[in-house]
């Protein structure tokens, strides 16, 4: 029993331990992004927008096909659901409301982090166990304002950028189909979804991406600078940083689902 | 930008009763060290000595749990992250692996300190890159990645990154490692040349004696967590301390054979107490 009390305690400290650690890089890579000009140390433009073309703009191609084939799902789902009431007209506002509030983000925070959170974590664990990063410190160059500053921006930038267009692709995805099963217009069926969508439905998704970018970065970096005993601990840190990234995106949505309904 | 006192009787480095643990393990039990303006200092040990972890204190990676570590007088483990951000500026590090960045040239990787600390132009940036590559003999090599290297030359390679600011204190950890003797002793010239030509103060983290003879003004014995001695090559070489004639002789540390407690060990029961 005692045993059992002391893994649990045992767990719980290191789960704190990892949670404060996660919200000193957070608040660090701000302290670089606002005020690191002050020590003559800025965060690097120029990585950044590397960065956000690797997160962002190369991964435009897969965000489309995913986000079409999701529109295509859901209106497929929804006109089956629908026809039970003899309603499958309202596919539309069903469609529009569901990617935008939540089909949109979750997918592209499931691709992100399986796509650059990974990415991060092993790039960042190999340079761990290279000693490229006790380089970097003794160089005087911190890594976070290095390595998590430009890769934080670029995230935050760029999947509620992805979140956005694939809010567009979704409901294309959807019209494809709606359009040709149910023998309407396109014209009346983007009418209808701009009638039935507000500002507040895609402000919602998109907040929801910043906090998934939030989490895929510093849950990459934390597992990237974690990484002990060579080879074999990169490849089990990126595994770890794309479940974690996975499931915390997950109960995030449902915990801010349920906060921006009630 | 700080300026060091020429007295040799001044020490640049010095370590005050280090002690750090590893967890709950301590790994160093009160480490004193001091060492002088312009002097190649070798600290030696075998594999779990510690002197790997004195390294990373006296590089500021690790924080100790009590003592202390001056670096050109400043107490490393008391000041700021910014104060320590420019002292940095005049060290060096040469790391085992060479630690180059695998995603950039080696001219880049040898300029970015210079990149990152001064307001050089580019010009003035690639000259004294080129000058440190030539230092190395590694002329021309600047636009290769670090994976198209040979061992010996990423060590180069790093060596030149490490001195491109004219450090005042080089650090090596372990300079001949994964080298062939050859290579090995020709980094040994190397590093007493950049001693003859920069003046640097080094420290040579090793496990290597014929390096250790080669290159050390004096040497520095680590055991198990404490200093075992200090002194010139010749005091250590003619050290009657029976630990040091073990590591100079190679010698293995005596095992007791215990017949009954092998046995057991072997056949996984527990171990009775002997008596």
């Amino acid at each position: 029993m005692r045993q059992y009390a002391e893994k649990l305690g045992r767990a719980t400290v290191s789960g704190l331990e990892e949670l404060g650690y996660a919200l000193s890089l957070f608040v660090e890579s701000f302290y670089w992004i606002f005020f690191g000009y002050r020590r003559g140390q800025s965060v690097s433009i120029a990585a950044t927008f590397k960065q956000m073309m690797q997160v962002g703009v190369a991964a435009i191609p897969i965000s489309a096909a995913l986000s079409f084939a999701v529109g295509i799902m859901l209106a497929i789902q929804g006109i089956h659901t629908l026809k039970a009431f003899g309603a499958e007209s309202q596919v539309v506002v069903g469609i529009a409301l569901s990617v935008t509030r939540e089909f949109a983000p979750l997918i592209i925070g499931i691709l992100i982090a399986g796509r650059s959170g990974s990415a991060i974590a092993a790039r960042v664990g190999t340079m761990q166990v290279s000693q490229e990063i006790d380089a970097l410190q003794v160089i005087g160059i911190s890594p976070v304002r290095y390595l998590v500053a430009p890769a934080l921006l670029a995230m935050m930038v760029m999947v509620p950028t992805l979140t956005f267009f694939a809010d567009i692709v979704g409901m294309l995805g959807g019209a494809f189909f709606s359009v040709l099963e149910l023998n309407i217009s396109m014209e009346a069926y983007v009418d209808r979804t701009i009638k039935a969508l507000t500002v507040d439905d895609i402000l919602q998704g998109i907040w929801k991406s910043i906090v998934f970018a939030i989490i895929i970065a510093v849950v990459g970096f934390i597992n990237g600078f974690s990484v002990t005993g060579g080879a074999e601990g990169v490849g089990k840190a990126t595994t770890r940083s794309v479940v974690q990234a996975i499931s915390l995106i997950i109960v995030a949505d449902m915990a801010f689902t349920f906060y921006l309904n009630h | 930008m700080t300026t060091t006192k020429k007295i040799s009787s001044e020490p640049v480095i010095e370590v005050q009763d280090l002690v750090a643990h590893y967890g709950s393990r301590e790994v160093l039990h009160g480490i004193n060290l001091s060492i002088h303006d312009g002097e190649i200092m070798v600290i030696m040990g075998g594999s779990g000595s510690g002197k790997s972890t004195v390294l990373r204190h006296m590089l500021g990676l690790n924080t100790p749990s009590s003592g202390a570590v001056k670096l050109l007088g400043q107490d490393i483990t008391r000041i700021t992250s910014k104060e320590i951000d420019i002292l940095r500026r005049n060290i060096g590090v040469s790391f085992q692996g060479g630690a180059l960045f695998n995603s950039m040239t080696v001219g880049e990787n040898i300029i970015l300190p210079l990149r990152e600390h001064t307001q050089l132009d580019e010009k003035t940036m690639q000259i004294m890159c080129r000058m440190k590559l030539e230092l190395v003999s590694l002329a021309g090599f600047e636009d290769l990645m670090p994976a198209q290297l040979s061992g010996g030359m990423v060590k180069r390679a790093a060596l030149a990154r490490a001195i491109i600011m004219d450090p005042k204190l080089l650090f090596f950890d372990e300079p001949s490692a994964g080298l062939d003797p050859v290579v090995s002793a020709e980094l040994d010239e190397l590093i007493l040349r950049i001693r003859q030509a920069m003046k640097t103060t080094i420290v040579v983290v090793t496990h290597e004696l014929d390096s250790t003879f080669r290159i050390a003004d004096r040497i520095t014995v680590l055991d198990e967590g404490n200093v075992l001695m200090v002194g010139t090559v010749d005091e250590v070489r003619n050290s009657k301390n029976k630990r040091i004639m073990d590591l100079l002789g190679r010698r293995v540390r005596e095992i007791k054979i215990d017949a009954e407690e092998y046995l057991n060990r072997l056949t996984g029961e527990q171990v009775r107490e002997t008596g």
